[in-house]
C-alpha cells in the first residue's frame, strides 16, 4: 500500500513538472516594463553592449517606474529566436530588425507597429537621408536605423609599396594590381564567400560602376531586369577577376571571418567590406597598431571608363522595431525614440560606429580613416542598400546561391542573370 | 517482479512519463509539420491553405533529389565504414597490449562537440593555411585542392570528419558486444584447431549479427537526417555541392522563409527515412534468437 501511495504520488510529480514547464513564465512582468532584445553580446560586442547599458539606466532614471527587461542573443541565434517567437505571438516590446525584404513578412504578418508618429514627431530631422526610407513598405515606416554603413575597398599600403604599385582608381589598374602581387606569390583579394553576400558586393560594384546606382535596384524591383546588359556585364568581370586568380585561393569555402584574418594578418592586400569592421582598423586596441596604421580604403575603381566613385554600396545595419500588440506600446516608443537619440553620439564616441542619425563629428577626438568616411558620406552621390537585404528573403537566397555559382565559375553571365530573372518575375 | 509487470497502473506509471514526453516533442510536432507542408507559410503571417503543392513541388524539386543524393551517399559510406570499425573491435578485442588505451583513443571524437570538431577540420582544410596542404606543398604537391571550396571534392572533404566522429561509437558498441561472448565458446573453437580468422569470422560475427543489424540501421538512419557538420562547415554550399536533405530543409525554412515547403521536404525526409528503415529491417529480418 505504501509503494502505491508512492508512485502515485511520484507520477503526480511527474505530470505537474510538465504542466509547469508547459505554462506561461510571463506572468511576473508588471505593466511598466518594456521588454528589449538585441544582437550584441558582451563577449563579441563589447563597446555595443555597454553603450546599450548606459542608455537603458537613461532612461529608466529619466521615467520612473519604468523598468527595462534586456535579452541579449548573437547575430543568427537572434534571427532564430526573434522567427519564433512571432510565430508564438510573443515579441519583445522592442527589438532589432533589418531593412527592407528582412521586414517584409513581419509587417505582412502585421507584427510590427508604424512608427511614422515617431519618424515625423520627436525624431524628425534626425536621420541622414536615405536611412530611414529603407525601413519603409508602402509608406508606413517600421523600423529606426540604428546604423549606417557602406563599403569601401580596404587595402595594405605596406604591401602596396612593397609591390611597388598605387592604388588603383580604374578596373584596368586593379588588374595590374593583381598581377604585380601575383608575381610575388601574395593572394591579391581576401574575399570569404561561403558567407556569399561578400561575393554579392563585389558583383553590386561592378554593377553599379557599369550600369550606374539604380541599375540593380531596378532590376529588383521590377523596373529593370537582371538580364539588362549592364548587369550581364558586371558578372562577366565577376569571371574575369576568378579567371585571373585575384580572390584568395578556395575563397567559396572560406568565411568572411577567415577572409578577415587574412586581411588582418597581413596574407592578403586587399579586402572589400563595410565601415562595420572599421574600428579593426582604426581603434581596436586587440589589433597590432603596426597594421592598423598600414590600413587604407578607396572607393571602388571606375569600369572601362565609366562609373561614379562617389557611389557607394551600403545601407542601414539594423533598426529599432517596436511590437504590434506591446502591452506597454507608448513607453516603447518612447524608448526606442529615446534609444536612438542617445545612440548617435555615444556610438560615435565609443563604438566607432557610423550611425543613421546626424552627428556633429566636430566635436568628438576621431580617427582619421573614420572622419574621411563620414565626409564620404556627406558627399556620397548615390548608396545602393545591399541586394539581399532589397530582396525578399526567398530571392535572396536565389541570389546569394547564384553568386556562389558565378564566383564559382560554374554559371555563365546569362545564367546567372536568368536565374534571378526567374526568381524575381515569380514573386 | 511478474506481480508489477501483472498490475495495470504500475505498467502505466512506467510506461506514460516517457510516452507523454515523446507524445509532446515528437509525434504532435510531426504530424504539425506534416500540416503546414499543407500551407503556403512565411513562418510568420497567415498561412493560405494549398494542398499538395509543396509536396509535388518537392517530388519534382531538383535540389531536393540532389541533396537526397548526396545523404545517400553518406549513408553508403557510413555502412562501409562500418566494416573497419568491426575490423578495429575484432582486434582491439583480442587481448593485444594496449587494447585499452587505443580503444579510449578512439573514443575522443565522441566527447568532442560537433561545433568543435566543424571548427577544427574548417582549419585543417583552409586551403592557404591549413595543416592538410601545408603538408601537401611540402610533399610537393604544387597546387593542392581547396578542398571546401571544390564543388567535386567538398563532399569527400566532409565526409571524413563525419565519419571520424562516429568512429568511436560504433568502436565502442562492437567492442562492448564482443566482450560478451562467452570465452568458453571461443576456447572449443580453438581446441577444435580453428585459426583466428575463422574464429572471428564464424563464430564472432554470426553471435553479434543482431548487433550489427542495429548499427547498420544507426548508421543509414542517421546519415540520412545529418546536419550539423555540414552546417556549421559549409552550410551546403559551395553553390549545393554539399548539400543534405536536412540542410535543404534548414535553408527553406530559416534562411529562404518558406515555411511551408521546409516543412513539406522534412515531411518527405521522414518519409524516406521510415521506408529506408523498413528495408532495411526487411532484409536483415532473423527468426532465429542467438542463444550463447
Amino acid at each position: 500500500m505504501k509503494r502505491r501511495l508512492f508512485t502515485t504520488l511520484l507520477l503526480s510529480l511527474a505530470v505537474t513538472l510538465l504542466l509547469v514547464g508547459c505554462s506561461e513564465s510571463s506572468t511576473s512582468s508588471s505593466d511598466n516594463e518594456i521588454k528589449f532584445m538585441h544582437l550584441w553580446p558582451e563577449g563579441s560586442s563589447k563597446h555595443h553592449y555597454e553603450i546599450v547599458n548606459e542608455i537603458i539606466a537613461d532612461f529608466e532614471a529619466e521615467n520612473e517606474g519604468v523598468k527595462v527587461d534586456l535579452e541579449v542573443l548573437s547575430n543568427e541565434q537572434y534571427k532564430d529566436k526573434l522567427k519564433v517567437l512571432s510565430t508564438s505571438k510573443e515579441l519583445p516590446d522592442v527589438g532589432m530588425t533589418w531593412a527592407a525584404g528582412f521586414l517584409e513578412p513581419y509587417v505582412g504578418g502585421n507584427m510590427f507597429a508604424s512608427l511614422d508618429d515617431v519618424v515625423d514627431g520627436e525624431l524628425a530631422d534626425e536621420f541622414i537621408p536615405g536611412t530611414v526610407e529603407a525601413y519603409e513598405i508602402d509608406g508606413t515606416t517600421y523600423g529606426l536605423p540604428l546604423e549606417l554603413n557602406i563599403a569601401t575597398l580596404y587595402y595594405n599600403t605596406k604591401m602596396f609599396e612593397e609591390a611597388g604599385v598605387e592604388a588603383p582608381e580604374t578596373y584596368e589598374e586593379l588588374i595590374d594590381v593583381v598581377n604585380a602581387f601575383k608575381e610575388d606569390g601574395i593572394q591579391p583579394i581576401a574575399l570569404g564567400n561561403r558567407d556569399a553576400w561578400t561575393g554579392s558586393l563585389w558583383y553590386m560594384y561592378l554593377a553599379d560602376r557599369i550600369g550606374g546606382g539604380a541599375a540593380i535596384s531596378n532590376a529588383i524591383d521590377r523596373s529593370g531586369s537582371f538580364e539588362d546588359s549592364a548587369l550581364v556585364e558586371a558578372a562577366e568581370k565577376v569571371l574575369d577577376l576568378v579567371d585571373k586568380d585575384a580572390f584568395v585561393k578556395g575563397f567559396n569555402g572560406l568565411s568572411d571571418e577567415e577572409a578577415k584574418s587574412m586581411f588582418m594578418n597581413e596574407q592578403a592586400p586587399m579586402y572589400l567590406i563595410a565601415t562595420w569592421d572599421l574600428p579593426n582598423f582604426t581603434t581596436n586596441e586587440d589589433v597590432p597598431q603596426e597594421f592598423r596604421d598600414s590600413v587604407e580604403y578607396l572607393k571602388f575603381p571606375t569600369v572601362d571608363g565609366s562609373g561614379d566613385m562617389n557611389s557607394f554600396i551600403g545601407g542601414p545595419g539594423v533598426g529599432l522595431f517596436v511590437a504590434e500588440d506591446s502591452k506597454v506600446k507608448e513607453d516603447a516608443k518612447k524608448f526606442a525614440a529615446f534609444f536612438i537619440k542617445e545612440w548617435g553620439e555615444k556610438s560615435v564616441a565609443q563604438a566607432g560606429v557610423i550611425p543613421a542619425t546626424k552627428v556633429d563629428a566636430s566635436s568628438l577626438d576621431l580617427p582619421q580613416m573614420y572622419i574621411d568616411i563620414l565626409d564620404e558620406l556627406t558627399e556620397a552621390s548615390n548608396i545602393t542598400l545591399f541586394a539581399d537585404v532589397q530582396m525578399s528573403p526567398s530571392v535572396a537566397q536565389v541570389h546569394l546561391d547564384a553568386i556562389q555559382a558565378l564566383f564559382g565559375n560554374e554559371m555563365t553571365a546569362e545564367e546567372f542573370a536568368k536565374i534571378q530573372e526567374e526568381a524575381l518575375s515569380k514573386e | 517482479m511478474n506481480k508489477v509487470m501483472s498490475n495495470r497502473l504500475s505498467i502505466a506509471i512506467y510506461v506514460l512519463p516517457a510516452l507523454l514526453l515523446v507524445t509532446i516533442l515528437v509525434f504532435i510536432p510531426l504530424i504539425l509539420s506534416a500540416y503546414y507542408g499543407l500551407m503556403k507559410w512565411d513562418g510568420i503571417g497567415a498561412m493560405e491553405f494549398i494542398g499538395l503543392e509543396n509536396y509535388i513541388n518537392g517530388i519534382k524539386d531538383e535540389k531536393f533529389w540532389n541533396s537526397a543524393y548526396h545523404s545517400f551517399l553518406l549513408a553508403i559510406f557510413s555502412t562501409l565504414s562500418l566494416a573497419v570499425y568491426l575490423t578495429v573491435s575484432l582486434i582491439l578485442a583480442s587481448k593485444i597490449k594496449g587494447s585499452d588505451l587505443f580503444r579510449k583513443i578512439y573514443l575522443i571524437p565522441m566527447l568532442l562537440s560537433s561545433v568543435a570538431i566543424a571548427q577544427l577540420w574548417i582549419k585543417v582544410y583552409n586551403p592557404s593555411n591549413g595543416i592538410l596542404n601545408a603538408i601537401l606543398m611540402n610533399l610537393g604537391v604544387k597546387n593542392p585542392p581547396a578542398w571546401l571550396a571544390d564543388p567535386s571534392l567538398v563532399l569527400l572533404a566532409i565526409f571524413i570528419p563525419i565519419l571520424w566522429q562516429y568512429a568511436g561509437f560504433y568502436i565502442l558498441i562492437y567492442y562492448a558486444a564482443l566482450k560478451n561472448i562467452p570465452e568458453s565458446l571461443i576456447e572449443a573453437a580453438k581446441i577444435d584447431g580453428a585459426t583466428p580468422t575463422q574464429i572471428a569470422l564464424k563464430i564472432k560475427l554470426p553471435l553479434i549479427k543482431e548487433v550489427v543489424v542495429v548499427t547498420v540501421v544507426l548508421a543509414i538512419v542517421g546519415s540520412l537526417k545529418y546536419f550539423d557538420l555540414i552546417y556549421v562547415m559549409t552550410g551546403g554550399g559551395p553553390n549545393g555541392a554539399s548539400e543534405v536533405m536536412a540542410s535543404y530543409m534548414y535553408k527553406l525554412a530559416f534562411s529562404s522563409y518558406d515555411f511551408g515547403y521546409g516543412s513539406a521536404i522534412g515531411f518527405l525526409l521522414l518519409v524516406i527515412t521510415l521506408i529506408v528503415t523498413f528495408i532495411i529491417r526487411k532484409i536483415t529480418a532473423t527468426d532465429e534468437q542467438v542463444e550463447y
